[in-house]
C-alpha cells in the first residue's frame, strides 16, 4: 500500500457521508411533518426571551412535536450556558390546546 | 375496477415518465388492459416517450371540461393493442385540473381498464397532488442521490396523509420504491448510495433497480418505451419490476458490478 492509498482510506467515502446527512435530515423532517406552522416563529420568540436572562447560542434551543393517538406533546429543550455545572435543563413539557 | 397506480417522486428528472411508459407497456404486454395518463399539464412529455406525439388530437383537460369524450382523446398504442395513452394539455396549466374532473375521468377509465397509470409531474403542487390523490398503488421513483431521496421521503409522507384513501381512513396506498440510474460500479467505489442505504432511509418495499443505461436515452430518442428493448439491461430491469408488481418473486439483477476479464475489456462494449 502506497502513501497515497493511506490518505485515500482515511477519507470517508462520499456515499457514506451522503447516507449520514440524509439519515439526520430525514429524521428531522419527518418529525416536523404535520407540526404547526407557528413552531419556527415560536422558537425565535422563546429564544429572544431567554436571551434577556442568559447568553445562549442560536442552536441552544430545540423544539419537538410528538404525536400519539390521544395528545400532542411539545418538547422544548434549552441548553443554558456553561456556569460550571454544564447542565442541560429540560424546561419541561407542555400540552397545547 | 382498475387499480390506479401513480408514478411519483417529488424531484424532477429522476425517471418518472420513463417509468410510467415502461410500466404501462410492461403491463399491457402481459395482457392487461392498461391506460397511462399524463398529469404534467403544460409540460407534456409522455406522448414523446411513447412515440405518439403526432397523433394527439384531444387531451386530458378537454375530457375534464367535457369538450371531448374519453374515446376521442385516448390514443391506442401502435405496438400493443392493450395500451392507451391519455395525453396532457400542452397549452394549459395545472390549474385546469380539478379534483372532481380528475376523479370523474379516472372513474370512467377504471371501468374499461385493468390498470390506470398516472404519470405525475415533479413537485408537490396541484398536478402532483391530483396525480396521487385517487391512487391505489404508488411507485416512488428515486435516484441514489441525496436530493432525490429527500424529496422521495417527502412524497411518501404526502401519500400517507393527503390521498383519498388517507382522508377516508381506508387502507393506505400501497407504496413501492423504484431506484433508477443505479451504477453498481460507483456504489462499489463508495461514490454512490447503495440500494441498502436508500432502503434503510426510505423503508419501502423494493420494486426494482434500474441501472444507469444508454438504452434509456436511445429509447426516448426513438419514442419507444425502454421495456420493448428486450436486450437492454434497463429494459430487462423494468420487465422484472412489472413482474414483481404482479406478485412474482424475482431476485434483483444489475445491482452488482461485473468485473470484466481481460478478454471482456479488450473486446467488450
Amino acid at each position: 500500500m502506497g502513501l497515497l492509498d493511506y490518505f485515500r482510506t482515511t477519507r470517508p467515502k462520499s456515499a457514506h457521508v451522503a447516507k449520514e446527512r440524509l439519515q439526520i435530515l430525514v429524521a428531522h423532517e419527518r418529525k416536523m411533518q404535520g407540526a404547526p406552522s407557528y413552531l419556527p416563529q415560536m422558537q425565535k420568540e422563546l429564544l429572544a426571551v431567554i436571551r434577556k436572562y442568559a447568553d445562549v447560542d442560536d442552536d441552544a434551543i430545540s423544539i419537538q412535536m410528538e404525536q400519539d393517538d390521544e395528545r400532542e406533546i411539545l418538547e422544548v429543550n434549552i441548553v443554558l450556558p456553561d456556569d460550571g455545572t454544564g447542565k442541560k435543563f429540560d424546561t419541561g413539557r407542555v400540552q397545547p390546546g | 375496477m382498475a387499480r390506479i397506480i401513480v408514478v411519483t417522486s417529488g424531484k424532477g428528472g429522476v425517471g418518472k415518465t420513463t417509468t410510467a411508459a415502461a410500466m404501462a407497456m410492461g403491463l399491457a404486454l402481459r395482457g392487461y388492459r392498461t391506460s397511462v395518463v399524463d398529469f404534467d399539464v403544460g409540460l407534456r412529455n409522455l406522448d414523446l416517450i411513447m412515440g405518439c406525439e403526432r397523433r394527439v388530437v384531444y387531451d386530458f383537460i378537454n375530457v375534464i371540461n367535457q369538450e371531448a369524450n374519453l374515446r376521442q382523446a385516448l390514443i391506442r398504442d401502435k405496438r400493443c393493442d392493450n395500451l392507451y395513452i391519455l395525453p396532457a394539455s400542452q397549452t394549459r396549466d395545472k390549474e385546469a385540473l380539478s379534483k372532481e374532473g380528475v376523479g370523474r375521468v379516472l372513474e370512467e377509465l377504471s371501468r374499461d381498464f385493468d390498470y390506470v397509470i398516472c404519470d405525475s409531474p415533479a413537485g408537490i403542487e396541484k398536478g402532483a397532488y391530483l396525480a396521487m390523490y385517487y391512487a391505489d398503488d404508488a411507485v416512488v421513483v428515486s435516484n441514489p442521490e441525496v436530493s432525490s431521496v429527500r424529496d422521495a421521503d417527502r412524497m411518501i409522507g404526502i401519500l400517507a396523509s393527503k390521498s383519498r384513501r388517507a382522508e377516508l381512513g381506508e387502507e393506505p396506498i400501497k407504496e413501492h420504491l423504484l431506484l433508477t440510474r443505479y451504477s453498481p460500479r460507483r456504489v462499489e467505489k463508495g461514490e454512490m448510495l447503495s440500494v441498502d442505504d436508500v432502503l434503510e432511509i426510505l423503508a419501502l418495499p423494493l420494486l426494482g433497480v434500474i441501472p444507469e443505461s444508454q438504452a434509456v436515452l436511445t429509447a426516448s430518442n426513438e419514442g419507444l418505451p425502454v421495456v420493448l428493448d428486450e436486450k437492454s439491461d434497463a429494459g430487462q430491469a423494468y420487465r422484472d419490476a412489472v413482474s414483481r408488481y404482479l406478485g412474482e418473486e424475482l431476485p434483483h439483477r444489475f445491482i452488482h458490478h461485473e468485473k470484466k476479464g481481460l478478454f471482456g475489456r479488450l473486446f467488450g462494449g
